[in-house]
């Protein structure tokens, strides 16, 4: 039988996670429901964190912090994330986004993980107060990697820095529904310019492999370079580097790898298509 | 396992049910409480048909957990009726054809009603966004853009009890 859980700490959702290998951690439910509705997930106890800090935004100076609990709809209501829109409106519905929680967009196995992406390429932090890396704010590849193999896990909240130029971020999914499809893949760039060249640029996928990954080919093609035609064209040539996608019921491996080099120019070139 | 008491509002009215600790919202309203309006179409987040509303904005109420409801408004196509007098957006459903088996009906209405509380005049691509989650297998969407963007013009617009400027 499936019992459920109101955590009404932090603190007290980690005990349980810590102690219980068949606690299951609710964030909005888009996942977890399902697995219930389906009969998958029968056994166990469902946490849900009724602390407000699981939901809290802080997004007012440079340093950001979302809590794990904070869903899409929350973003898009926020100004101060404005940055964030693009990633937050990608995933799914108006309902499904008034649900699916940051937290659970960690877990979210691909193609889905879209958020994830955007957090990957502000090199954020996740914080984990139970199980893998607990007590610390682990970097999100690191994260990422271990996964799988992590067991269960109470991530309290995800920290980055602020782009001190909103416009140097950049977000897009491919899908083939609008507005409103799974995606093929979903790329989010951070570009930071100075005195005409690009530092510490981030480039992230999302559906190109298991988990969301760095494309370090491309970060490297474009490093200390200016964003012209030459430099998009050396990161499209590296655009596939790292990547493993897999085929499912949105597109096969080839087609991934085929357009998303096509893709990756368009965003770098600020084409808007 | 024991019931657990719940207790929300539901279109206005207090209600009460005794649920089971896993028991989805969609459950409760329909075999527990009769609103048959939200409908059991796909159970995992994709079609819409069990679109409710939870102070005031659109929930997906098949991956909603009732013992989470506590106190919360809920607001189904049920409620949108004042007596024989239909809601704008029910009328405008009736007079532009945008139902033909009836089964999305009650999602793209509750959805529809989110977006009009919110944004009274919507675009046309914000009609289409608003009801991106809800899937019609008959009237082509046609329609149903159509009588969202005519309610929308047209007076006499209830806002939801939830709705963020109620
Ligand atoms: C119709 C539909 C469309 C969707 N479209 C997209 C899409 O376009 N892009 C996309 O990325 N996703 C999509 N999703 C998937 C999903 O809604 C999102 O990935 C969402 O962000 C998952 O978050 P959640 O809070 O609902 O997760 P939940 O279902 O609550 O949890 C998912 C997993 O993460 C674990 N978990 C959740 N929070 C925590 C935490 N704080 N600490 C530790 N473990 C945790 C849970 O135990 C579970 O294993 C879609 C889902 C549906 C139903
Ligand atoms: S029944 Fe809830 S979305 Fe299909
Ligand atoms: S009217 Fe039949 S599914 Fe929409």
């Amino acid at each position: 039988m499936l019992d459920v859980r109101h955590c009404a700490t932090l603190a007290e959702a980690a005990g349980i996670v810590s102690g219980d290998r068949q606690a299951v951690l609710l964030g909005g439910g888009t996942l977890v429901m399902r697995d219930v509705n389906e009969g998958r997930l029968t056994e166990g106890t469902l946490l849900r964190v009724t602390d407000p800090v699981f939901r809290r935004i802080e997004a007012g100076g440079g340093r950001i912090e979302l809590g794990a609990g904070v869903t899409m709809g929350m973003i898009l209501a926020n100004r101060d994330l404005a940055f964030l829109h693009a990633a937050a409106r990608a995933i799914g519905g108006p309902a499904v986004r008034n649900m699916a929680s940051v937290g659970g967009n960690l877990f979210a196995a691909s193609p889905y993980g879209d958020f994830t992406v955007a957090l990957l390429a502000l090199d954020a932090q996740v914080v984990v107060q139970a199980g893998f890396g607990s007590g610390r704010a682990v970097p999100l590849e690191e994260f990422l990697a271990a996964r799988e193999r992590s067991g269960p896990a109470l991530v309290t909240a995800v920290q980055f820095s602020r782009p001190s130029n909103p416009g140097e971020f950049h977000f897009r999914k491919i899908s083939r529904v609008r507005p409103k499809g799974i995606s093929v893949l979903s790329i989010a760039a951070h570009l930071p310019q100075s005195g005409g060249r690009m530092a510490q640029v981030r480039v992230a996928y999302g559906a190109m492999a298991p988990t969301p990954i760095r494309a370090r080919g491309v970060e490297r093609a474009l490093e200390g370079k200016s964003l012209d035609a030459g430099a998009i064209q050396m990161a499209k040539q590296a655009a596939l580097e790292g990547c493993r996608p897999a085929t499912d019921a949105i597109a096969s491996e080839w087609y991934r790898r085929e357009v998303l080099p096509v893709h990756l120019g368009r965003l770098l070139a600020g084409d808007g298509r | 396992m024991a019931k657990i008491p719940v207790q929300f509002r539901l279109n206005g009215s207090d209600r009460a049910a005794f649920v089971d600790a896993p028991e989805t919202l969609l459950n409760t309203l329909r075999r527990g409480l009769g609103d048959f309006a939200p409908k059991y179409g796909c159970g995992q987040g994709a079609c819409g048909v069990c679109t409710v509303l939870i102070d005031g904005e659109p929930h997906l109420s098949c991956l909603t957990l009732s013992v989470a409801c506590e106190g919360k408004r809920i607001e189904t196509a049920s409620g949108m009726a004042d007596g024989p007098d239909l809601h704008p957006l029910q009328a405008q459903f009736m007079e532009h054809f945008a139902a033909q088996c009836g089964f999305c009906t009650p999602g793209m209405l509750t959805v529809a009603r989110a977006l009009l509380d919110r944004n009274p005049n919507p675009t046309r691509d914000e009609v289409i966004e608003a009801i991106s989650g809800n899937i019609c297998r008959c009237t082509g969407y046609e329609p149903i853009v159509a009588a969202i963007l005519a309610a929308a013009g047209s007076p006499g617009m209830r806002r939801s009890e939830g709705g963020r400027h109620a």
